[in-house]
């Protein structure tokens, strides 16, 4: 990973997210391989199985008691308007199977129907919202685990932003469609398949109607659907017309501003402008309507079943013969069944989503990690610092080696120089040596030992490093000093900031070391977050040294600080130096002259001037000595 | 709020329309019931008046019934069709105000709001918004129409027996403010555990290289967990308060259609004319109005977010402009040379103690090169932004060539700057849209020449459609220095009279930057103002103002501000090696 690609990574990360299409779109993310996908979460769900299928015991258990309650009202209503009618007192009710109950006791059956009802609901509420809940914990646990175990290569092509949504918005998107679509799935099949049985016992000509006009309602709710969706893509069309050209024009400004193109940036923005009203308008009238169709329909069946109603009850043939209380209860019916068949209707779309954000972690969750440790394991005591390159082949991607058959030795002690023009590849040296990549083939050892026989871990130890990425964490100065190095105390931190010439600007700080920084560290300056990480590296005291001077964007009196901060961490230390600072160039041992990603030329600065090579026309360029 | 409810204005009498078409459309729903009670009391004979079939009665009322419902079917579509174009219609109105006003933004306006924040108020602020003022359009009357409607039509039904309702709308308003006061407080909370979680988790991975170099794994995960711990914790606190809700509400209305037919049944059947037909209609109004008053709750919620959004963009449109065109503009009489000169200019950020620039007085003398360097925050970037007037300046006086540029239109100030930005911006469009951006006449011929000047033309022969070559938006598919020097090239096509350089270099690789600037200094002649942050660029030029914390501490060639001159010695002594120093 070039340098370029790497700062240019961290501003996408750091600046705020543009949404790209607004909330309230209607616009689906479709997973490409719904199947997998869904078994891979069914298999990540099976610890929970048990709570899972108690929950849907209960939901179902709930269903069916709210689906008894209409009728049994009816049946108070049948036997109000018979006893009306009749002229008589209300009498006993003949439930079912002979039982006969007072008005007064159906009443108190229904109550407990409905309380019991109300609280099985909630009690398989209150379990999968824990079971999720402990879901999307583990999950995250899981991905932010695994990104430290990534190799770096995978960033290569990952943007920050992509992967922060994966731990984020994608496991939060599991959390809100499984506690819907779990809870649902249940409910809404007993509720409808209840609803059906209980009508078609009732009365199977009222049945029949309300079964027509639910397919109608479907049928409508499908046509508009799909209608909506080819507007809701026009409007999602040009809304993205639109936020290009804000995005463009804003960015821009300055330059859109001077060169006078502001009227012809207009008139392109009201071109826009006017697409975008006119795709709105049709989009949210078509989706405005769907619901008032359908309760249209409703409202036919309603109808409907008033009329047939009324003639079930006057007539004498016992087969369709109904009592009024069943007209109630089919009323009551009708509403209650557009709740489950909307949910159904619905769940395929969250399905979908769930499925969608799963495929993206589990996409991440299975990335092959950083390739295995071999078995012997060796380490190093006593660290010289003696590095050899040997025959060493390198690329990025398998296809292009950008390193090849590269051999350098580095005698303990020694100050290695990397140069090149910007995106060169100087940071792939650093990446090399501290196995943030594995080579191709060749070798790399330090003191006589492959660094490919060690663990990650122990090689890492070896070096210290400060990267122009200068990183800092949210948490005091001490402790990002003390980062990575448990084992020292605030007498330790003190003595290492001292040593590094840092001292006296933290204890300028409010605070000094218990200072506490913001995020990144982005409340104090670019080369004081350097100067930290100096002595971060000061106090890790390791054998041996990466450092890269590249001091953009600091003031010239700090700039002073921290080359002497430098000076003090490589004195007896083998060192590879990212270099811009002449100083550090000329007084290097070797000089490692990076092109395109390759070691191009090596030697010291005298040699290489000798050469008239590509270090020779860099070094002219740029010190223009014409 | 005040702010934007100008916007909807215009749309007055289509609003009336809408409300009264919803009002009526609100008044139909609540008729049925009512109808269906008579259609079986009636029909089925269990009226006071009459036990007998009435079957013409039936069909009657059944097809009054119907003429109801489609006729607010029609209402509805032709309701919804207005509400879909009002609410369109102030988004567009509101989007093109936003734009128009972003528009004369001058960069400390951009930089208050900032540019990324005033993409999403002009975006998706305004687009929420359009979807909250076509619901509420919509539900503001509707609802409130059918919760008093119910209530109202089931006291005719049976004024006693609709005490029963008003109990259950009571106390689901009650489980409603239980569940709000005790959730809303924790919803920001968890807003803040999230950023939280986002937080350690992005600089987990910004770090990625520091966490693997100081083995600080372990480390990294324990952060995450204790945030995501923390966020699940409170999570499931909430999620289980808020999920007592639905069962509830459906318990309430359980209770309501028990209560209703219990008592109605066993006290008030056959009293003043409340037959069975009537109960069946008061159960349906019961059901309306809990169901209304639940949209009205819904309603509140969603009024404050409206708010979040209306108030951002209200912001934006209440932002006073700072910078406008004169009231007397002057002109010039001849064509302009070029000379700035800056005579005691200062700036200062408003809500600053010390100014950015202080005391700044040179002049730039025409066609020649003045260059100014200095460390970060010394404000030479400052300095340059002011002649385009990006900022204005806090006092002094700016001339070019003896007119106030504050006495110019801007469009006639523009004219004379080719202005070359930090960081290279190009539009999508064609490489040749880009050069001759703002260059209306078009001319191939210095489209081509800018080009080799800005070293842009090698780049260039090598793309399969040359010059017809497509930029896509934000310029993704050329490289940072192909950028860089496009928008050079685009300035050159410009032919101004003053060139502005802010750091234009220093994305371009050494040997580019000195082959460009050798074409520049032998091909383009005008007055150039140049930025810099190598001494190597600006070595050179025929004077250079050395800045210090907003003050110029040097004026003069190389060669004498190294000898008199102490921070730009210190300056070259950290990029240039002893021998040139001596040289």
């Amino acid at each position: 990973m070039s340098q370029q690609t790497q700062t240019e990574r961290r501003k996408t990360s750091s600046s705020s997210p543009v949404m790209r299409g607004p909330r309230g779109m209607n616009y689906l993310e479709k997973p490409q391989d719904f199947k997998g996908t869904m078994i891979k979460l069914l298999r990540y769900l099976k610890p929970y199985a048990g709570r899972i299928f108690f929950a849907g015991f209960m939901a179902i258990i709930a269903s069916l008691m709210t689906v008894l309650g209409p009728w049994l009202l009816g049946l108070i209503t049948s036997e109000v308007a018979d006893a009306y009618t009749g002229g008589r007192a209300i009498g006993m009710i003949d439930v079912v199977f002979g039982i006969s109950l007072s008005i007064g006791e159906i009443a108190l059956v229904i109550a407990g129907i409905y309380v019991m009802s109300a609280g099985f609901n909630y009690l398989q509420a209150f379990m999968l919202i824990g079971m999720t809940q402990n879901l999307t914990y583990s999950m995250r646990r899981e991905l932010s685990s695994k990104i430290n175990t990534l190799p770096l290569k995978y960033f290569d092509d990952q943007s920050v932003g992509d992967i922060l949504g994966r731990v984020t918005n994608d496991v939060e998107t599991i959390n809100g469609t499984l506690t819907q679509s779990l809870s649902e799935i249940f409910r809404a099949i007993t509720l409808l398949i209840g609803i059906f049985v209980i009508m078609f016992l009732l009365s199977w000509p009222l049945a029949l109607i309300v079964v027509v006009t639910t397919i109608m309602s479907l049928l409508v709710a499908r046509k508009f659907v799909k209608l909506s969706q080819g507007y809701f893509r026009q409007q999602a069309k040009s809304y993205g017309e639109m936020t290009g050209h804000i995005e463009e024009t804003y960015s821009g400004h300055v330059v859109v501003k001077v060169f006078n193109h502001q009227n012809k940036a207009y008139q392109n923005f009201e071109r826009i402008n006017q697409d975008l009203f006119q795709s709105s308008v049709k989009s949210q009238f078509i989706s405005g309507i769907m619901f008032p169709m359908q309760f249209f329909i409703g409202n036919l069946a309603y109808i409907m079943i008033a009329v047939a109603g009324a003639f079930l009850v006057l007539s004498t043939n016992p087969l369709i013969a109904i009592k009024i209380g069943v007209i109630q209860a089919f009323i009551q019916y009708t509403r209650q069944i557009n709740q489950p068949i909307q949910a159904i209707g619905g769940i395929a779309n969250v399905l979908q989503s769930t499925a969608a954000a799963s495929e993206r972690i589990f996409g991440l969750l299975e990335q092959p990690e950083e390739s295995p440790e071999r078995d012997d394991l060796k380490t190093l005591d006593k660290v010289k610092g003696h590095v050899i390159f040997k025959d060493v082949y390198f690329g990025y991607a398998p296809e292009v080696d950008v390193i090849k058959r590269f051999n350098a030795e580095i005698k303990p002690g020694q100050k290695v120089a990397i140069v090149g023009p910007t995106g060169a590849g100087k940071t792939t040296i650093v990446n090399l040596l501290m196995r943030f990549y594995e080579i191709k083939s060749g070798s790399i050892t330090i003191d006589g030992i492959d660094i490919r026989d060690m663990s990650r871990r122990e090689v890492r130890r070896l070096f210290g490093m400060v990267l122009q990425d200068t990183w800092l964490f949210e948490g005091t100065v001490y402790e990002n000093i003390a980062y990575g190095s448990d084992d020292k105390t605030m007498d330790d931190v003190v003595a290492a900031s001292k040593l590094a010439q840092t001292h006296h600007f933290i204890e300028s700080l409010s605070g000094g070391y218990a200072f506490m920084l913001s995020e990144e560290g982005e409340n104090i300056s670019q080369g004081q977050r350097q100067l930290l990480t100096i002595s971060r590296a000061m106090l890790a005291d390791r054998p041996m040294l990466i450092l890269d001077e590249a001091t953009s964007n600091v003031d010239t009196r700090t700039e002073v600080l921290i080359q002497r901060a430098m000076e003090t961490l490589t004195k007896n230390r083998t060192s590879f130096v990212i270099a811009h600072r002449l100083s550090t160039i000329r007084h290097a041992d070797i000089i490692f002259v990076m092109n395109d990603g390759n070691v191009v030329e090596q030697g010291n600065h005298e040699q290489l001037l000798a050469k008239s090579g590509f270090y020779a026309d860099l070094y002219d360029s740029q010190f223009d000595t014409e | 709020m005040k702010r934007l409810i100008k916007f909807l204005k215009p749309y007055r009498i289509g609003i009336i329309v809408v409300f009264v078409l919803v009002g009526l459309r609100a008044f139909l729903d609540l008729l049925l019931p009512m109808i269906l009670g008579m259609l079986v009391s009636q029909g089925i004979g269990l009226t006071a008046e009459a036990l007998n079939p009435n079957i013409p009665r039936i069909w009657e009322l059944a097809f009054v019934m119907l003429g109801v419902t489609v006729f607010s079917i029609v209402i509805t579509i032709f309701s919804g069709y207005l509400e879909s174009r009002i609410s369109a219609g102030f988004a567009l109105d509101l989007r093109r105000a936003v734009y128009r006003k972003i528009e004369q933004f001058s960069m400390r306006e951009m930089d208050h709001f900032t540019t990324s924040s005033l993409i999403t108020r002009s975006t998706n602020d305004i687009q929420q918004l359009q979807n909250y003022v076509n619901i509420l359009l919509r539900m503001i009357i509707l609802q409130p129409v059918l919760a008093v409607g119910a209530i109202a039509f089931s006291i005719a039904q049976q004024p006693t027996l609709s005490m029963v309702l008003i109990a259950s709308v009571l106390s689901l308003l009650i489980m409603l403010v239980i569940i709000f006061s005790l959730t809303l407080p924790k919803f920001q909370l968890i807003q803040k555990l999230v950023d939280r979680l986002n937080l350690v988790t992005r600089e987990n991975m910004s770090g990625l290289r520091v966490v693997r170099a100081f083995n600080t794994q372990a480390f990294q995960a324990a952060r995450i967990d204790k945030a995501s711990k923390e966020t699940m914790r409170l999570n499931i606190f909430v999620n289980r308060i808020f999920s007592v809700m639905w069962p509830v509400m459906a318990l309430i209305m359980g209770f309501t259609s028990l209560a209703i037919v219990y008592f109605g049944s066993q006290y008030f059947i056959g009293i003043d004319g409340f037959d069975p037909g009537s109960m069946i209609a008061l159960m349906q109004y019961a059901m309306r109005a809990i169901m209304a008053f639940m949209f009205l709750t819904m309603i509140f919620v969603m009024i404050p977010r409206a708010a979040i959004s209306a108030r951002r963009i209200a912001e934006v449109l209440a932002m006073d402009v700072e910078i406008m065109d004169p009231e007397n503009p002057l002109t010039y009489d001849e064509t302009p040379r070029g000379e700035v000169v800056f005579d005691d200019v200062c700036f200062q950020y408003p809500d600053a103690n010390v100014p950015v620039l202080d005391g700044i007085s040179f002049t730039a003398p025409a066609g020649k090169t003045t260059a100014f360097i200095g460390s970060t925050g010394s404000g030479k970037s400052t300095l340059i932004n002011l002649i385009p007037r990006f900022y204005e300046r806090t006092c002094g006086t700016i001339k070019i060539d003896g007119i106030d540029i504050k006495d110019l239109l801007l469009e006639d100030l523009f004219k004379l700057l080719g202005y070359v930005p930090q960081r290279g911006v190009l539009f999508s469009g064609t490489v040749k849209e880009n050069i001759l951006f703002g260059n209306e006449d078009f001319d191939e011929k210095v489209m081509e020449e800018s080009a080799r000047i800005a070293q842009a033309d090698t780049f260039i022969k090598d793309f399969e459609e040359g010059y017809e070559r497509l930029i896509a938006q934000g310029g993704v598919n050329v490289s940072g220095g192909q950028k860089q020097r496009l928008s050079i090239a685009r300035a050159i096509a410009k032919q101004p009279v003053i060139y502005i350089f802010d750091d234009s270099f220093s994305a371009l690789d050494y040997s580019t930057d000195q082959k460009l600037r050798k074409l520049l200094s032998e091909k383009v002649q005008a007055t150039k103002l140049i930025v810099a942050q190598r001494i190597a660029t600006i070595r050179h030029a025929d004077q250079i103002i050395v800045l210090e914390q907003g003050r110029i501490v040097g004026k003069g060639r190389h060669d004498d501000l190294l000898k008199t001159c102490a921070v730009y010695q210190e300056i070259a002594q950290s990029q240039l090696s002893k021998e040139e120093l001596e040289a």
